[in-house]
C-alpha cells in the first residue's frame, strides 16, 4: 500500500514539474523565433521571470523525494545514466544563469550570447528529458547488483546493448521537444499582446499538427520497443481511459485555440502532458525500472521502497509541506497573472 | 544566508526608523544577495543528484535516513525561497511595506530551513543516530525527532549559521570602508559599516563561544581521532598542549617547528589542564583520517582565521562605540582587506569536518571507499570534473565581474525601469 501511494507520489511531483516548468522551457525554445525585437525578448522573458525558479524546483523535491521512497532506484538510475545526468545539469546551470543574467549588462552581444545559451539549454534539456522517460519505458540492462551504466549511445538500436540514445529514445525526445514547445506557446498566447501573441498562435498551429502526428506515432513505436507495455491496459481496462483522454486533450487544444479561448486551451495542454506521463506510469507499474534483459531483475517498487517507519513520517510531513507549497504557488500566480508588461516591477539590473 | 539576515536587518531598521537610507541600502543589498542567489542555485542543484550519480553505494543504504531531510529541503525550504524571493524583488511597488517586508524575512527563514536541512544531513553522517539496520542492508530512521534533534546537527547548524552571517557582515563591512575611505557614497558606507560591524561582532564571537567551544568538545568525544588529525597530536597525552602553528611529518610523527601553548588543549576538552587527550597512535593506522596534513591546516586556518575575526571586529566596534569608526583609516583598511577570508574561513571549516570524519562516508558505518557508484569509471569520474571546473571557474569570473559592477554603480541608483527579466531563485 505504502508502495502505491509513494509510486504515486513521485509520478505527481513529475508530472507538475512537466506541466510547470515545461512551459518556461518551451519559451526558452520559441525565444529565437517569437521574438524580434529586444522588447519582445524582455517580454518573453518576463512572462516566465518570477515563476520559472519555482517550477524547477519540483524537479528537485521530486529527485529528494525519489531518493527517501525509492534509495535503490534513484542509487541505481542516477549512476547508470550518470552522463547524461551530468549533462542535464550542465544545461540547467547554464539555464538559470542565462535567464538571470541577461540583464545584467545593456551590451548587444552579452544578452545575444545569453539568448542563445537560453534556448540551446532549453532545447536540449526538452530533448534529454523525454530521451529519459523513453529509457525508462524501454528498459535498461541493469545487473544482477541491481546496478547499470550506459553510454551515452551505441550501435542506435533498441537491443540488448542499447545506449542512452537510440532510436526509440530519440523519438521520446523529439515527442517532449515538440510538446513542450506547443505548451510554451499556448502559455505565451496566454501572457503576451500585440505580435508577439500572433506569432506564439501561428506557431502553436504547426507545433499541433507536428505533436499529433508524433503522438500517433509515438504508440506503435512504444509497442515495439517495449512489447509488455500494454499489459496493463489489458489487465485493467479503465486505463484505457488514457489514450482517449490523450487524444480528447489534443483535440482540446485545437477547439479552444481556434475560438481564442486561450486559457482553456493551455489547460488543455497540461492536460495533454499529464494524462501522458500517467500513461507512461501506468504501464511501467509495479516497475520503477524494467530490465531490458531478464524481468527478475526488474527494480521493482517492492525491491526499491524505504522502511515503514521512514514511509510512514514521510506521509505527514509530505502533506504538510504540499500544502504550503500549493499555497505559495497561488500567491505568487495571482500577484503576477494577466499579460506581461515591461512596466513596474523589479529592482533593475 | 548571512546576507539574507542583513537585509532583513535593514528593512526592519528602515521601516522602524522611517529611514530610507536603510530601505535604499536594503535595495542595493538585493541585488548582490540576487546574484549570489543565481550562482548558489545553480551550483546547489548538482548537488541533490550527486549522491545518487557519484555515491549511489551510498545512496541506496542510506537513502531511508538522510533522503528525508533532503526531500523534506526542497518541499519546505526551495518552495519558500523561490515564491518569496520572486515577490521581493519584483514586488516591491505592487506590496505594501509590510508585505514586502515579509517577502524578505520568508526569503531569510527559507534560507535557513534549507540550512538546517543540510546540516541534519550532514550530522547523521558524521554522528549517525536514531537508526536501524534492514534486513536488506539499508538503513531507516527509528525516531524522526531523534534524526533532526541530532545534537551533533544542532551544534553544527549554529556554528555554520553563525559563520555564514559573519561571511555577510564581512562583505558589508568591506563595501562600506571601500565607499568611506572613497569618499564616494559615504553616507551609505557609514550604513553599511554601522549594521556590519554591529552583526559582524556579535556573531564573531558566538562563532567561538559558545558554538565552536560546545562543537569542538562534542567532535573531540565523539570523533576522537578527528581531534587528534586536526591538533596534530600523534601521542596521546596528559596536559596536551595546543600547537599554534607548525607543519604535521608523518614519517616521523611529530610536528616540525611547532608553536605550542602548554596544557590548553587539554583544558578546553576538559576544563581543566590535567585532562588526557587520545592521540593518532591510539587508532589503527587505516582509521586514521587521510589526508592528514590537509586536515591540520584546514582547522588551523579555520581557528586563526576566526580569532582574528573577532579582533578585528571588536577593535572595530569599539571605534564605533567611540564615534571613530569612519574617521579612522587604519580600521578602515583591514575591514576592506578582509571579505576574502570568511569565505576562507567556511570552506575550510567543511574541510575539517569532513576530512575528519575519513576513512568514513558515514562515521563508524560506511567507508567511503565502499560508497561510490562502482560502475562509473574513473574516466567518466575525471570528464564530468573537468566540466564542472569548466563551468564553475566561468560562472566565478561572471560572479566577480557582476558583484564589481554593482559595487561601482554604488546604491543611489535605483535601476532601470524597464531592465530586469526578473530574479527569483531557489536554495542559498
Amino acid at each position: 500500500m505504502m508502495g502505491f501511494i509513494w509510486f504515486w507520489i513521485v509520478a505527481v511531483m513529475m508530472v507538475a514539474y512537466v506541466v510547470l516548468d515545461g512551459f518556461d522551457l518551451g519559451v526558452g525554445i520559441l525565444h529565437p523565433f517569437l521574438a524580434r525585437t529586444e522588447e519582445e525578448k524582455q517580454l518573453m522573458m518576463r512572462s516566465i521571470g518570477p515563476v520559472w525558479d519555482g517550477n524547477e524546483v519540483w524537479l528537485l523535491a521530486a529527485g529528494g523525494t525519489l531518493y527517501f521512497a525509492f534509495p535503490l532506484l534513484y542509487a541505481s538510475a542516477f549512476s547508470g545514466f550518470y552522463l547524461a545526468l551530468m549533462i542535464v545539469l550542465w544545461l540547467l546551470i547554464m539555464r538559470g544563469i542565462s535567464i538571470e543574467l541577461r540583464m545584467q549588462m545593456e551590451i548587444g552581444v552579452w544578452r545575444a550570447f545569453f539568448d542563445g545559451l537560453f534556448f540551446l539549454s532549453s532545447l536540449l534539456l526538452a530533448v534529454f528529458f523525454g530521451a529519459a522517460l523513453a529509457n525508462v519505458i524501454r528498459g535498461v540492462p541493469l545487473g544482477a547488483d541491481g546496478y547499470f551504466f550506459l553510454p551515452l549511445w551505441t550501435n542506435w538500436r533498441v537491443g540488448p546493448d542499447p545506449g542512452i540514445l537510440d532510436w526509440y529514445t530519440v523519438i521520446g525526445g523529439v515527442v517532449a521537444l515538440v510538446a513542450l514547445a506547443l505548451h510554451g506557446a499556448l502559455y505565451l498566447v496566454v501572457k503576451t499582446e500585440g505580435g508577439l501573441d500572433q506569432r506564439s498562435r501561428a506557431a502553436a498551429r504547426v507545433l499541433w499538427i507536428a505533436l499529433l502526428a508524433l503522438t500517433v506515432v509515438s504508440l506503435p513505436a512504444t509497442v515495439f520497443a517495449r512489447p509488455d507495455t500494454l499489459a496493463n491496459y489489458q489487465r485493467y481496462p479503465f486505463a484505457l481511459a488514457v489514450p482517449a483522454v490523450v487524444l480528447l486533450a489534443l483535440g482540446g487544444i485545437w477547439y479552444f485555440s481556434r475560438r481564442s479561448d486561450d486559457r482553456r486551451a493551455f489547460a488543455c495542454s497540461c492536460a495533454y502532458l499529464s494524462v501522458m506521463l500517467v500513461g507512461a506510469a501506468i504501464g511501467l507499474y509495479p516497475r520503477l525500472l524494467p530490465s531490458s534483459t531478464d524481468a527478475s531483475r526488474d527494480i521493482t517498487i517492492q525491491k526499491a521502497l524505504s522502511g515503514p517507519h521512514t514511509l510512514h513520517v514521510g506521509l505527514a510531513w509530505w502533506a504538510f509541506g504540499m500544502c504550503l507549497a500549493l499555497m505559495y504557488f497561488v500567491i505568487v500566480y495571482r500577484m503576477f497573472k494577466g499579460k506581461v508588461s515591461l512596466e513596474g516591477g523589479g529592482y533593475g539590473h | 544566508m548571512g546576507l539574507a539576515l542583513l537585509i532583513v536587518v535593514l528593512k526592519t531598521i528602515a521601516i522602524r526608523y522611517k529611514d530610507d537610507r536603510y530601505n535604499q541600502a536594503a535595495r542595493f543589498w538585493s541585488k548582490l544577495f540576487a546574484i549570489n542567489f543565481v550562482i548558489g542555485v545553480v551550483t546547489g542543484i548538482p548537488m541533490e543528484f550527486q549522491f545518487g550519480t557519484n555515491w549511489s553505494q551510498f545512496a541506496r543504504y542510506t537513502g531511508g535516513v538522510i533522503g528525508q531531510p533532503l526531500a523534506m529541503e526542497g518541499v519546505f525550504s526551495f518552495f519558500l525561497e523561490s515564491a518569496f524571493l520572486g515577490l521581493f524583488l519584483f514586488g516591491e511597488k505592487r506590496l505594501s511595506v509590510g508585505m514586502h517586508w515579509a517577502s524578505a524575512f520568508l526569503v531569510f527563514v527559507g534560507s535557513w530551513i534549507s540550512g538546517f536541512f543540510i546540516i541534519v544531513t550532514n550530522a547523521w553522517m558524521q554522528h549517525p543516530v536514531a537508526y536501524r539496520v534492514l534486513p536488506n542492508g539499508a538503513y531507516e530512521v527509528t525516531s524522526f525527532w531523534g534524526l533532526l534533534t541530532n545534537p551533533w546537527g544542532l551544534l553544527q547548524y549554529a556554528h555554520n549559521m553563525s559563520g555564514a552571517v559573519i561571511t555577510g557582515s564581512f562583505v558589508m563591512c568591506a563595501v562600506g570602508a571601500f565607499y568611506v575611505l572613497e569618499n564616494q557614497f559615504a553616507e551609505y558606507g557609514k550604513v553599511f559599516l554601522r549594521v556590519g560591524v554591529i552583526v559582524g561582532l556579535i556573531s564573531c564571537v558566538t562563532q567561538i563561544f559558545p558554538t565552536g567551544d560546545l562543537h569542538g568538545r562534542y567532535v573531540a568525544k565523539h570523533q576522537p581521532a578527528a581531534v587528534a588529525g586536526m591538533e596534530g597530536l600523534f601521542n596521546s597525552q596528559r596536559g596536551a598542549g595546543i600547537v599554534l602553528m607548525g607543519q604535521p611529518n608523518e614519517e616521523k610523527q611529530t610536528i616540525d617547528n611547532p608553536l605550542v601553548v602548554n596544557d590548553v588543549l587539554s583544558f578546553l576538552i576538559y576544563g581543566t589542564t590535567h585532562g588526557e587527550v587520545t592521540g593518532l597512535d591510539q587508532f589503527p593506522r587505516d582509521q586514521w583520517p587521510e589526508p592528514l596534513p590537509l586536515l591540520f591546516f584546514s582547522y588551523h586556518i579555520m581557528a586563526g582565521l576566526g580569532t582574528y575575526f573577532v579582533l578585528l571586529m571588536a577593535v572595530a566596534g569599539f571605534l564605533l562605540w567611540r564615534g571613530k569608526l569612519f574617521r579612522t583609516r587604519w580600521a578602515l583598511w583591514p575591514l576592506l582587506l578582509s571579505f576574502p577570508l570568511p569565505y576562507i574561513a567556511n570552506t575550510a571549516g567543511w574541510m575539517t569536518a569532513e576530512i575528519g570524519r575519513q576513512p568514513w562516508v558515514v562515521y563508524g558505518l560506511i567507508r567511503t571507499s565502499d560508497g561510490y557508484s562502482k560502475y562509473v569509471s574513473a574516466g567518466n569520474g575525471l570528464f564530468t570534473l573537468l566540466g564542472f571546473m569548466g563551468i564553475y571557474a566561468v560562472l566565478s569570473i561572471l560572479f566577480i565581474v557582476l558583484v564589481y559592477r554593482i559595487i561601482q554603480k554604488g546604491p543611489e541608483v535605483t535601476g532601470t525601469g524597464t531592465a530586469s527579466t526578473g530574479t527569483s531563485m531557489t536554495v542559498a
